[in-house]
């Protein structure tokens, strides 16, 4: 890899990037015979790109943004993501999702905001799958690499999708992305958050900021760079050891399922093939 | 592929002349594990590339299989002499052609493999020799390795060229290359898979940033033509670079393929020219490979 002594490690060349992403999206719908993606608007960073993406892939007409709300979610949530409908030109659904939420915990009062978070998260994927089969699409994923390998996600909520065109681009990748595309920027500007209580903040809760860690990423994950190598290129120890286990105490979030193997054919061990098989 | 392929022509008045080769390219996208459906694209695209006047059409590695293949190996492998096999060659009379695919020998090891027809017959087959088998790569896994790389002979217009095939990974040994031109190749015919990776190194892929390099540096050192030719669209999300192209004697790029699209690249060899480089040029034969590392 060649470098300018000025270059920063993660950057990107935004036009061949965004070419290799659109072809990505534009093929996985098309090869299992659907036309269209439903995505989840958060009014967020990562979904606005997203969608941005599948709009120049697939065409606006085939992009279904969902807006889904909970009473408690900041008002800007919603007027941001409506914003980013109209500058890609798509029409949102929204859907509201209190009552749901509120119907469940009124079983348990005592439920703490981290249950509250996922099952608001689980019940906006399951909003998504069923919006997806009545349309015929895929459901487009958002999460982005930095929070892919910090487990900063839900299982089975966010993390859920068909085709996610941002899980090998950092945050701060995408953040440039979304500058290039044209994403509004009172989304790009704004600090990044889950919403899913008040006041909650993504650098807040994992205690550093995105450019911070997401440099320190690059070169522990993609360069392979060891602690003392870590440190020597100037990353706080304790950083690093922190953020070196939390990726490793995720890794549960990025596998399937544990399957007690019994048989000498075992699903995902010796029983391979490729999701394309086929297509 | 529904949509006829796009075909771009280079246009170098010097490789024009008597004795030459039109080498065509056919950077397709296979259908993953359906072979059927990939001999069908194969016999639309050779007779394309015979409209164009080609006397060879390459196509890239694996280009009857796809590439992600894992347990599917066993269930798309072919024996050299399959049925399957045989509209390719009925459609080599003309215009001769290399295919991908995976062969299974008789003792039931599998191969990933380029098959050279012509006039109708089965005349050179190459084994893959080197495996890749890390990062996103697993081919040891399923696939016997090739041990020999041997030159064999294309004929057109009374030139009988020497051309040597590199597959893929092949490339990445450099003792490859200097087998077959000490073999006397003059024709590197270099099919290939290869997964585009890489978007922090400029305006190119990092991976077509490799392969320019290798292919220039090869056609320069072993002043011999190279044909690349690499295949596009996705598979489980990775997406192949395209990228096809041909390298005169003298390093020089003498067309591209663009990155992502599916298309036929059509380019004239001039075995005069290829003389002539050779001649100002003469490192084959300034080669020493009696050489060792004593004193």
């Amino acid at each position: 890899m060649t470098l300018t002594a000025a270059q920063d490690v993660l950057q990107i060349d935004a036009p061949l990037t965004e070419d290799v992403i659109c072809g990505c999206i534009a093929d996985a719908v098309r090869k299992v015979g659907c036309d269209s993606v439903v995505v989840g608007l958060s009014g967020g960073l990562d979904s606005a790109l997203a969608a941005a993406f599948a709009c120049h892939a697939l065409g606006p007409e085939n992009v279904i943004p969902v807006i889904m709300p909970y009473k408690t979610s900041h008002p800007g949530s919603k007027s941001d993501a409506m914003e980013v409908c109209t500058a890609f030109q798509i029409t949102p659904v929204v859907v509201e999702i209190s009552t749901q939420i509120d119907d469940y915990f009124s079983a348990f009062p005592d439920a703490n905001s981290v249950r509250r978070g996922n099952k608001m998260s689980r019940e906006r994927m399951s909003i998504l799958y069923d919006l997806s089969m009545a349309h015929g699409a895929l459901v487009l994923g958002t999460s982005n690499k930095t929070e892919l390998l910090l487990g900063y996600g839900t299982l089975f909520g966010d993390m859920a999708s068909a085709v996610n065109p941002l899980g090998d681009l950092y945050k701060t990748q995408v953040r440039s992305l979304a500058h290039h595309i044209g994403v509004p920027h009172s989304v790009i500007d704004k600090q990044p958050s889950a919403d899913l209580w008040e006041g909650q903040t993504d650098e807040g809760e994992l205690g550093f900021t995105y450019e911070a860690v997401d440099h320190l990423l690059f070169h522990l994950v993609d360069e392979r760079r060891s602690t003392p190598d870590l440190v020597a290129m100037g990353f706080d120890a304790a950083f690093v050891a922190t953020v070196k286990e939390r990726v490793r105490s995720t890794q549960y979030k990025r596998r399937p399922p544990v399957i007690a193997k019994v048989s000498n054919r075992t699903i995902d061990r010796e029983f391979r093939y490729p999701r394309d098989w086929g297509h | 592929m529904t949509d006829p392929i796009a075909v771009k022509v280079a246009a170098v008045p010097s490789m024009s002349g008597v004795e030459g080769l039109t080498v065509a390219l056919a950077q397709i996208t296979p259908t993953l594990g359906n072979v059927p459906a990939n001999v069908a694209q194969h016999v639309s695209v050779i007779a394309r590339a015979k409209e164009t006047g080609a006397d060879l059409v390459v196509f890239p590695e694996l280009s009857l299989t796809g590439y992600f293949l894992e347990d599917l190996v066993p269930d798309v492998a072919l024996r050299v002499d399959a049925e399957e096999l045989r509209p390719i060659a009925e459609h080599s009379q003309e215009i001769d052609v290399v295919v991908g695919c995976v062969i299974v020998s008789d003792d039931a090891r599998f191969y990933d493999a380029m098959l050279y027809f012509s006039k109708g017959e089965l005349k050179h087959v190459h084994r893959k020799v080197y495996l890749p088998t890390y990062g996103l790569f697993d081919e040891s896994r399923y696939l016997a390795s090739g041990n020999t790389f041997r030159a064999f002979p294309v004929s057109c217009g009374g030139v009988t060229w020497r051309a040597g095939i590199l597959l893929c990974e092949d490339m990445w040994h450099p003792s490859a290359a200097v087998n077959l031109a000490q073999q006397g190749v003059e024709l590197f015919i270099c099919p290939s898979a290869s997964p585009g990776r890489g978007v922090n190194q400029g305006r190119t892929l990092g991976t077509a940033q490799g392969y320019d390099a290798m292919t220039k540096t090869y056609g320069q050192l072993f002043t011999s033509y190279v044909v690349y030719c690499n295949r596009v669209g996705y598979e489980d999300g990775v997406g192949f670079w395209g990228g096809s192209r041909v390298v005169a004697p003298d390093g020089g790029v003498l067309i591209e393929a663009p990155e992502r699209d599916e298309t036929l690249v059509v380019c004239r060899l001039s075995y005069e020219y290829l003389k002539n480089v050779r001649f100002a040029l003469p490192l084959l034969r300034d080669e020493r490979h009696d050489l060792d590392g004593g004193a």
